[in-house]
């Protein structure tokens, strides 16, 4: 059916009573394939109010499946994770949320993703319109190479949310004060966003994305470059954002994951494991690659 | 322990191997840039050894009677006089002055030749503007015969041969001691164009027809191979088509200069039906050349713009032409422009399309547009360093170090605006 499960038939030819610990990779193979089921997941992934409707998600590149009939609700004013091991599709799928897949010619969405009731994959859909709603924050901190009040107000100023130069310094502070930015750079606006520190450029990212006034921002490993000092600021934000907005959240961190999020979800190959409260997940978690992967297992 | 101790032995064994690489490889680089040093310094140091002279004029300064008489000349302002008068007279009798024992025609005819043949037109010309002057002595500045310019500056070179008759040299050294014949800076090799005579041959024709040129093709070949690249790199498909197209844009790069020449001839010249020998005809066949190359380092520039920037602008929800226009091209422009002044400088130095053009005609005046005949520097250089005369060896030289400092200039603009467009960002 797919590379994935060839691989895994050519490494089953480890002999059965073999006694294997734990952590050889070739056994915790061989388990998720007997234990995953496509499409299905443990826990509570559909909510009442939700502002993604997610349903039957696959994504491919090429002939690589990449994220395997995913069904999710996401909440509005939630603050969601997604957590899981290395290549397990949750940048891809954090991804199809405002369509940044688009760029890549081999990378083919199937099912139904809904946001507010609207088809996001709808071809008459414009993609600048669903990203002036669904904002993004990146991985490495990436400011244009401009001035601190240029990168804030770049957005703002090709949807056209300001018409006067007042407006536009008003969008560019209010976003600066919520990114908690504002009192460290008000003095140097015209000074070039790429001399800042790596945790004030990310910072710089999150009021950029903030100042289109967005209604969700995705944000993928937004704390993987910063030192944790840094990464506890960001953190802050988060929490204080959102009461405002519906924020995703990928992380490597699982220590981020419980503190920042409401809902945990774990990936693993592309599956959709599990979705649960965020207490329940770290706390006691139904699945059992769930279990493994945070308890440290793998991943 | 003995293990650990025999490991370290082989460790440093090897490291001392391996400095001894690292050395070695530094030592070849040191070399081949000091090769590349001194060939452009030996280049340089003997360019200017023989061309420096090329800036210089050899002028002789006479008190010339403007006498009717001697000139058969009555009336300056009628046209059939001035063709039939002698305006040798004036500057022979100057002469005489300095040697009044000349005596003899064959001597007269000698000693008018220290005096270029343009001497007597001066005179002609002076009269013309001012038909006043006849019969007044005036204070005028001749250039040197070509024979009496390299015995001046070039009387102990061996590789200059003296075509000047014993006599003429007496004389000359004379003129010199006395400071009637001197050498200045040649400011006829700026304001004039192309002769039959060094002396009188400046370079100024060529230098406005190599920029008149220039702006063509730079004013066709940067819009068209930005906007080729940037259609390849940020809208183009990726199929068969494109990559055919890709392809055959380096091949066109490879392709050698002359068959641009021919292309121009049988497309502008003869299907167009423009005229040969002009700037816009040399200008669109240089553009020709020079689009691949900037196509190609444009892509260059627009590949090397990290993909974080435009992720970035796409997250906030730029449409794909305000990512392009806003960040991509912007932040590509620096590469784009080194490329196209590299190109642009190609195309400068470039002769052999040129000759298939017809921009390889004798030009005395200076072009006055895109649509009069002009020719360019290097087939200036080309045809100076082909001609007879030992004046023009030295102008062929000048006409290098011209050509050259252009180069120099444009590669200095590249990485002036390079190093100008980087720091806004």
């Amino acid at each position: 059916m797919n590379s994935m499960n060839s691989t895994i038939t050519g490494e089953a030819g480890v002999p059965e009573d073999t006694i294997i610990p734990v952590r050889d990779p070739v056994e915790e193979k061989r388990q998720e394939t007997v234990e995953i089921e496509e499409g299905k997941t443990v826990g509570t992934p559909f909510s009442e109010d939700a502002k993604f409707a997610l349903r039957n998600v696959e994504v491919s590149y090429g002939d690589t499946r990449a994220i395997r009939n995913i069904s999710l609700d996401i909440a509005r004013n939630e603050v969601i994770a997604f957590i899981g091991p290395s290549g397990c599709g949750k940048s891809t799928f954090l991804r199809c949320l405002n369509r940044m897949n688009d760029s890549i010619d081999s990378c083919r969405v199937k099912g139904s993703l809904m946001l507010d009731g609207e088809n996001i994959y709808d071809p008459r859909r414009d993609v600048v319109e669903l990203r002036a709603r669904v904002g993004m924050v990146f991985q490495k901190p990436n400011p244009f190479p401009k001035s601190i009040y240029e990168n804030v107000a770049y957005g703002p100023r090709i949807h056209g949310l300001a018409n006067r130069k007042s407006d536009l310094d008003e969008i560019v502070e209010h976003s600066l004060r919520k990114a908690g930015l504002w009192d460290e750079v008000k003095d140097r606006l015209d000074a070039t966003a790429t001399g800042m520190s790596g945790g004030q450029q990310q910072r710089l990212c999150i009021a950029r994305a903030i100042a289109v006034s967005p209604e969700v921002i995705l944000m993928d490993e937004p704390c993987s470059a910063l030192d944790p000092i840094a990464t506890a600021k960001v953190e802050e934000l988060i929490a204080e954002m959102s009461e405002s907005y519906t924020i995703v959240i990928v992380t490597h961190s699982m220590q981020q994951a419980a503190r920042v999020s409401h809902r945990t979800a774990y990936f693993h190959l592309g599956h959709l494991v599990e979705v649960n409260e965020t207490n329940k997940v770290f706390t006691a978690p139904e699945h059992e690659l769930t279990e493994s992967y945070i308890t440290g297992r793998f991943g | 322990m003995s293990n650990s101790s025999s490991q370290v032995d082989i460790v440093r064994q090897s490291l001392k191997r391996r400095y001894r690489k690292e050395r070695r490889f530094r030592m070849y680089g040191i070399a081949a840039i000091a090769v590349a040093l001194l060939s452009l310094f030996i280049l340089f140091a003997d360019i200017i050894n023989k061309g420096h002279t090329g800036f210089l004029k050899t002028t002789v300064t006479l008190e010339v009677e403007l006498d009717g008489d001697t000139m058969y000349l009555e009336d300056p302002t009628d046209p059939d006089e001035r063709a039939m008068a002698d305006f040798m007279a004036p500057i022979i009798g100057a002469l005489k002055k300095h040697f009044p024992d000349v005596e003899g025609s064959a001597a007269n005819r000698e000693l008018a030749r220290l005096v270029g043949s343009y001497g007597a037109s001066d005179i002609r010309d002076l009269l013309k503007e001012n038909p006043d002057l006849l019969g007044t002595t005036q204070t005028m500045e001749f250039l040197a015969h070509d024979t009496v310019s390299v015995y001046v500056k070039h009387a102990d070179n061996p590789r200059y041969t003296v075509r000047l008759s014993e006599r003429q040299q007496q004389w000359v050294d004379e003129l010199v001691d006395k400071g009637v014949i001197e050498t200045g800076f040649n400011d006829v090799l700026f304001s004039k164009g192309d002769s039959r005579e060094p002396a009188n041959a400046g370079i100024l024709s060529a230098i406005v027809g190599s920029l008149l040129t220039m702006l063509v093709t730079l004013a066709i070949s940067f819009p068209v191979g930005v906007a080729a690249a940037v259609y390849l790199e940020e809208f183009a498909p990726q199929n068969r088509l494109t990559d055919f197209i890709e392809v055959n844009i380096n091949n066109l790069a490879a392709v050698p200069s002359i068959i641009f020449g021919l292309l121009g001839l049988a497309v502008f010249i003869g299907l167009f039906g423009l005229p040969r020998s002009v700037p816009v005809v040399g200008g669109l066949v240089l553009a020709l050349m020079t689009v691949p190359t900037i196509i190609i380092s444009s892509r260059a520039a627009i590949k090397s713009v990290p993909p974080s920037i435009r992720e970035a602008a796409e997250g906030i929800g730029a449409s794909k032409m305000q990512v392009v226009l806003h960040h991509v091209v912007p932040l590509a422009m620096p590469g784009m422009l080194t490329g196209s002044i590299i190109g642009m400088a190609q195309a400068l130095g470039e002769t052999a399309p040129l000759l298939l053009i017809g921009m390889v005609a004798f030009i005395v005046d200076v072009p006055d547009g895109f649509f009069d005949a002009a020719t360019v520097l290097p087939v200036q250089i080309y045809l100076w360093a082909s001609s007879a005369e030992q004046g023009f060896i030295e102008l062929a030289s000048a006409g290098i170090m011209v050509l050259l400092t252009f180069m120099i200039s444009m590669n200095a603009l590249a990485i002036w605006l390079r190093k100008r467009l980087e720091r806004r960002w």
